[in-house]
Formats: C-alpha cells, sequence, structure tokens
C-alpha cells in the first residue's frame, strides 16, 4: 500500500530523516517505536505532507501513486488518516460542520456522491458508538474544551466516519488514562479490516496491548534501525532502547 | 514560512457589483455653497423648515473642522470637487413599479434586489435608494394598514412633518461631529420608519443602498422610531461600481424606541473597497446612534463590515430608560489596503441598563483594523452591566489590529467586563483541516467562519447566508 524509499527530510536546515525505508501491505498493522527526538512524528507529517519539511531524498508511493507529488488535501482524499498528537481546536466550528465537509471533500475528489444531512447522520451515530463518545460532542466546537482524552476519542472518530485506507496514529495513546486507552484501541481494531493497513507511532510497548501489530520498527536518529515482530515491543519495554542503538552501532 | 507563503497567496478581490448603470442623470454642479444647498432643497420641494435646519448646519459645519484622531489616513477631501445631488431622471409621480425605469429595475435585479413585490424574499420590504435619492419602495401599502410609515426621507419630510421635526437630530445632534453637520446640510434621501404603538413590523424592513453616479457623494439619512411596545428589524445593505476616485458616504441613522420597544438593525456594508493596491474605494464615513429612551427597550446593532477603503463608524446606543438594553455584533472584514476604524458606544443613564458588545475584527493583506469603543457609565446608572468582547484575526504579517477600549464608570455598583484577544489563523489549524480534505480555502473559510458565528447567529436568515458568502469573497485567494 504504502512503499517508502530512502526518505531524508530536514526542517530549518537540520536533517531529520536520514534514510527511511519502509514498506506496509493491505491488511497489516506496523508499529513505530524509538526513544524522544528520533524522528517517528517528523515521518507521520511527512507522510501527512506537512510543508515545514523538506524532503531532500527519496520517494513515497502510495498505491503506486508519488506521494510527494500530492498537497495535503489530496494526499488525505486518497485516503491517508494522521491521528494527531495534539488535535488542534477549531472556535466555532462544530464537530459535525468538520466532519460532514471533510467527508464530502473526499467523496467528490473520488467522484462519489456527496452524502446528504440525513445519510452523513446515520453514519456518524453508527461511528460514535465505535469510540463512546456522546452525543453533544458532535454539536460542540471541534476540540475546543475537550480533555486530553475526549481529543484523542475524537481522533479515531473521524478516522472512523472517514474511513481511511492507511491510518497513522502519532503518539495518540499519550495523555490517555488505561480506560480511555482501552476505548481507544478497541475502536482502532474494530476499524481493522484486510483493505486498509495502520502505523502506529508510539513511546511505550503499553498501547500495542490492544493494538496488536504486524511488524515493530525501532526509528532511531533518523533512522529505522532495527525490524520485528511483536515480541521486539515486549523485548523493548523490558531492556529498553540501549541494546539496540548498541547493536545498530556495531553493524556499522 | 509557510504561514506566510499560505496567506500571501491572496490576489484581487472578486468585485461582482463593480457595475455602472448607464442612465441619464439629473446632477448639481459641483460644489458646496449656501446657493447649492438651496438648490437641492428647491429640487426636492422641501419646506422653508428643511431649508433652515439645512442652511443652520452648513454654517455650523463650516466652523467645524475634520476629525484627525481616527486610526486611519487618506489624503485631504476636497468637498468642492463632490457633486452633492445626483438622480436618475423619471417620470415625476411614480403610481406604480411598472412605472419605475426599466434601467433601475435591472440594476437592482443583478444586485439582487428584485423590486416587483411579487420576486422580493417573501416578508421583506424594500426601500432603493439610487445616488441621491429613493427610486422604490415595495410593501408601502400593506404596511400601512398597520400603521407602519416605511417611505423614502424625502417624502416623510412633506408626509409626516410633525414626526420628522420632533425626532430628526434628537439622537445625532446637528454638530455632532463634522461628517454629521455636513450630512444634515446636504442628505438627499434615506429611509423614514415609523412603527405604532403595539405594532409588531411583520416583515423585515430593508433600504439598498447604491451609488452609481461618478464624482457624487452619498449623504443618506434614516431615522427609525419604534412607539411604545412596538418591534422592528431593519436590513441595510450597500454597494457602489468600481472607479478609481475615492467617493464620500456620510450617513447618518438615528433609532428611538420608546417604552417596551425593540429595534434590530443590521448591516451588511459591502461598498467598493478599492482595487488591489489600494486605488480608488468608498469613504465610509458615518454616524449611527440610537436612544432606548423608554424603559425595557432595546436596540441592537448588528453589523458585517466587508467593503469601503475606509470605514470610520460606530453605531451607538444611548441607554436611557430603566432596563433598556443595548447591543452591538460587528465583524469587520479588512483586506488589501482597506482601513476600519469601528466600535461601538454604550452610554448607560438609567438603571440596570445592560449592555453587550461582541467585536470580531479580520484583517488580511496590509490593512489596518481598529476597534474603538466607550462604555459610559452614569452617575444615575445603578446595577449598570457590560459585557464587552473584541477579538481580532489576523491572517496576514503585514497587517494590523488594534483596540482602543475606553471605559468611564460614574457609578460603583456597576458591573463591567472586558475581554480581548488577538490570534493569527494557525498554519496548525490549517494543516489539521487539509489533512481532513478539505482545500486551503476551504479551511480558511471554515476558520473564519466559526470565528465569526457569534455575530452571524444574530442575522436574520437571508442575510447570514449572504453575509458568509462575502465574507468567503472578501477573503478569496488572501489565503492560497
Amino acid at each position: 500500500m504504502i512503499e517508502i524509499k530512502n526518505l531524508h527530510a530536514n526542517i530549518d536546515g537540520r536533517e531529520i530523516l536520514k534514510g527511511i525505508n519502509l514498506t506496509v501491505n493491505k491488511g497489516e498493522v506496523h508499529a513505530i517505536m524509538g526513544p524522544n527526538g528520533s524522528g517517528k512524528s517528523t515521518l507521520a507529517q511527512v507522510i501527512a505532507g506537512r510543508e515545514d519539511y523538506e524532503v531532500t531524498q527519496g520517494e513515497i508511493l502510495f498505491n503506486g501513486k508519488n506521494l510527494l507529488e500530492l498537497s495535503t488535501e489530496a494526499r488525505a482524499c486518497e485516503g491517508i488518516f494522521l491521528a494527531f498528537q495534539y488535535p488542534v481546536e477549531i472556535p466555532g466550528v462544530s464537530n459535525t460542520t468538520l466532519l460532514k465537509n471533510a467527508l464530502n471533500s473526499i467523496r467528490k475528489y473520488r467522484g462519489e456522491e456527496e452524502l446528504d444531512a440525513m445519510e452523513f447522520l446515520t453514519l456518524v451515530k453508527k461511528k460514535m458508538s465505535l469510540v463512546e463518545l456522546s452525543e453533544d460532542l458532535l454539536r460542540r466546537s471541534v476540540n475546543e474544551g475537550f480533555s486530553g482524552g475526549e481529543k484523542k476519542r475524537n481522533e479515531i472518530f473521524q478516522m472512523a466516519v472517514l474511513q481511511p485506507k492507511l491510518a497513522i496514529l502519532d503518539e495518540t495513546d499519550s495523555g490517555l488514562d488505561i480506560d480511555a486507552l482501552r476505548i481507544v484501541a478497541n475502536g482502532v481494531t474494530k476499524l481493522k479490516s484486510p483493505e486498509n493497513a495502520t502505523i502506529v507511532v508510539t513511546h511505550y510497548q503499553r498501547l500495542l496491548n490492544y493494538i496488536v501489530p504486524d511488524f515493530v520498527h525501532v526509528l532511531y536518529n533518523g533512522k529505522i534501525i532495527k525490524s520485528g515482530d511483536k515480541s521486539l515491543a515486549l523485548e523493548l519495554e523490558d531492556k529498553g532502547y540501549d541494546w539496540v542503538i548498541e547493536e545498530a552501532a556495531e553493524l556499522v | 514560512m509557510n504561514e506566510i507563503s499560505h496567506l500571501e497567496r491572496f490576489t484581487e478581490q472578486d468585485y461582482k457589483y463593480g457595475f455602472v448603470t448607464d442612465i441619464e442623470a439629473d446632477e448639481i454642479p459641483k460644489g458646496l455653497s449656501e446657493d447649492v444647498i438651496r438648490l437641492l432643497s428647491s429640487k426636492k420641494a422641501e419646506p422653508e423648515w428643511m431649508l433652515e435646519y439645512r442652511l443652520k448646519a452648513y454654517r455650523a459645519w463650516l466652523k467645524m473642522e475634520e476629525p484627525k484622531w481616527p486610526n486611519v489616513h487618506y489624503p485631504p477631501i476636497d468637498y468642492q470637487e463632490i457633486i452633492y445631488y445626483s438622480a436618475p431622471k423619471q417620470q415625476k409621480k411614480l403610481n406604480s413599479m411598472d412605472e419605475v425605469d426599466p434601467e433601475l429595475l435591472k440594476t437592482f435585479n443583478k444586485l439582487g434586489i428584485p423590486l416587483e413585490e411579487q420576486k422580493v424574499f417573501a416578508g421583506v420590504a424594500v426601500d432603493a435608494v439610487f445616488d441621491s435619492v429613493s427610486v422604490a419602495t415595495t410593501f408601502k401599502a400593506k404596511l400601512g394598514e398597520l400603521g407602519i410609515i416605511f417611505t423614502p426621507f424625502s417624502e416623510a419630510i412633506k408626509e409626516h412633518p410633525e414626526l420628522v421635526k420632533k425626532y430628526l437630530s434628537s439622537v445625532v445632534p446637528v454638530t455632532d461631529n463634522y461628517f454629521a453637520a455636513l450630512n444634515s446640510a446636504v442628505f438627499s434621501d434615506g429611509s423614514f420608519i415609523y412603527i405604532p404603538k403595539g405594532v409588531r413590523c411583520p416583515m423585515e424592513l430593508s433600504t439598498y443602498f447604491r451609488i452609481n453616479a461618478k464624482n457624487t457623494g452619498q449623504f443618506e439619512r434614516t431615522l427609525i422610531i419604534a412607539d411604545e411596545g412596538a418591534y422592528v428589524s431593519y436590513l441595510e445593505g450597500c454597494t457602489a461600481p468600481m472607479r478609481d476616485e475615492n467617493q464620500l458616504h456620510a450617513a447618518v441613522v438615528e433609532l428611538v424606541a420608546l417604552d417596551n420597544a425593540q429595534i434590530k438593525y443590521s448591516t451588511v456594508q459591502n461598498w467598493y473597497a478599492g482595487n488591489k493596491d489600494g486605488l480608488g474605494g468608498i469613504y465610509n464615513f458615518v454616524t449611527k446612534r440610537g436612544i432606548c429612551k423608554g424603559i425595557n427597550s432595546k436596540i441592537s446593532w448588528t453589523q458585517v463590515e466587508t467593503g469601503s477603503a475606509i470605514t470610520w463608524k460606530y453605531p451607538s446606543c444611548i441607554l436611557q430608560g430603566d432596563n433598556s438594553v443595548g447591543e452591538f455584533y460587528s465583524v469587520a472584514v479588512t483586506n488589501n489596503y482597506q482601513q476600519a476604524d469601528t466600535g461601538t458606544k454604550m452610554i448607560h443613564l438609567g438603571k440596570n441598563t445592560r449592555s453587550t458588545i461582541v467585536s470580531k475584527g479580520i484583517s488580511a493583506g496590509k490593512s489596518n483594523n481598529s476597534y474603538r469603543g466607550l462604555v459610559r457609565i452614569g452617575k444615575n446608572a445603578e446595577g449598570a452591566r457590560n459585557f464587552s468582547q473584541c477579538d481580532s484575526l489576523l491572517l496576514s504579517d503585514r497587517c494590523g489590529a488594534h483596540t482602543f477600549p475606553y471605559l468611564e464608570v460614574l457609578n460603583p455598583s456597576a458591573i463591567v467586563e472586558h475581554e480581548a484577544t488577538t490570534s493569527k489563523i494557525g498554519e496548525d489549524q490549517i494543516f489539521y483541516l487539509n489533512q481532513r480534505g478539505l482545500s486551503t480555502e476551504d479551511a480558511v473559510n471554515m476558520i473564519v467562519n466559526g470565528y465569526c458565528k457569534e455575530v452571524f447567529k444574530e442575522l436574520p436568515m437571508e442575510f447570514a447566508v449572504e453575509a458568509q458568502k462575502l465574507l468567503s469573497v472578501s477573503l478569496e485567494g488572501s489565503v492560497g
């Protein structure tokens, strides 16, 4: 589904990603782990198309299309969804307004009929139960006055409505208590299908108890230095990152 | 840096009202003097007292000086270069809409203001003012059955002189300020509204102002009186052709609300703003003031200001009656080289008077947007309350937003609250919405509309939709 080849990216002239190679296929869940400052969030943002980052080398293919040539909104319409680490507040714009416009913009891009108010409402109600959100959150302004947990659940709710092909969860577990974590993770798990894929960017292993990854990658200093199956996450939890970093250093 | 490049891509405004109507006009020579005023008054066949009023105002104006305190800049205005009266030539007396010059009907149709009664928005009566005169007023007869007077000002002078004499300049004195004095001397037309005791006006009343002729000034006068227990909602819209010269628009609006009466006054101001380099556009120097004369009365101003090269206006409320309420809801948008110095005055005189101010400024391009507001609590205004909220939203790095709140509290029991915020439309917000599949243009519209929501919800339905559209046109291309 997505193929990242030798990806290098800078911000303000400083190189953050130093040659990422990663392939994610339909139906797979990949976890990207690593210590702070290793470039995990940068990778998520570069895939989504944040302009602050300058891609200096490499390419990203998404279902055969050159992603780096597409605008952020075109990437979203192609089926990429980023669940933000820090969801943004938009005062005066209700969740419903945002979602209806977003969904119809994506449908239009794909040459599908726009949903009318009733069809949209039916869809939204169905998806809300996934993340146990209360209905008044729909009418409230996007993320304004939401608790940390509500914001993260709202991200997953938006993902449920927009039904992306590739979902990237950027530190979705940070700031969540154990109940909220379970709700979010269950939502993500229920949305999994053989047709879509998920990249989970996380610091800690605990989210992976709920969202079981097929592959785990360790990102360090802008490169993936080790890949494995879910047992690698448990090993990291147990022993920390130092041994992987040392192991990688010896290989050089 | 991306923020700038995003926001930089604002290009030209699409001003679809910039056309000129080719119609023969009856104009008086440019320049201002007592003779010009006499000529103007005689053209309108005015009674002697009106001419006296004008001459008195003119003499007072000669001794006054143009105000220099607003935070706006423009070259000196040559008052001798302005034409003070221009009217499309048509038959003297119109008996029905069929007799209105088809060119004029066409003009207003093009502006989205059909004057044939069967075609207008259900529930909106329109007075159409073209340059210096009112060319048509719809639903006059129907409103007349309820005792409601909705008529061009020039006719009110002849048909209801007692009411005009009683209330004209009772809220905005002739010498209130430079432009009010000028208006009093030369005002040509506008709307006069009287809602009798206990009558709730069944439709929205509206005036549509159109400047057409070159080098003319538009000086309209509006007077609305809501008698005891009456209610009226009034809408005002304005457009002008695109011209390279600046044109002056100096209006005076007076509102009077008696006991338990309520006046809701909404404006969508879209005068030509000048081109993207700041050439041309209307100087909109307007005095708007209402008095809540009676107990429990209420005056509410809602304005959406997107046009004009320069806007200078402060729709205000004098809260004289006990328990009276004043409200001011404003969205002021400036783009390119536009300048706006706008706000309100809430003068609390009566007991338990309450006022609310919600001002939303939006600045883009190289424009300058100032909020200037006064809240004065008089010494007898026991229990008065005011809440003010002034927000500024910046869309570029070269625009300015300024807030000048003035506060005078002479009664210790008063409660006055003021909140102010300045924010920049965030790259984070735009990226977030882009990532959800929305274009940057749609994202900005969504953010700006959300920001203005509190004001838009105060507008009558059709106007709210119109205002949203206008806002997106005004900011078109200002974020790319």
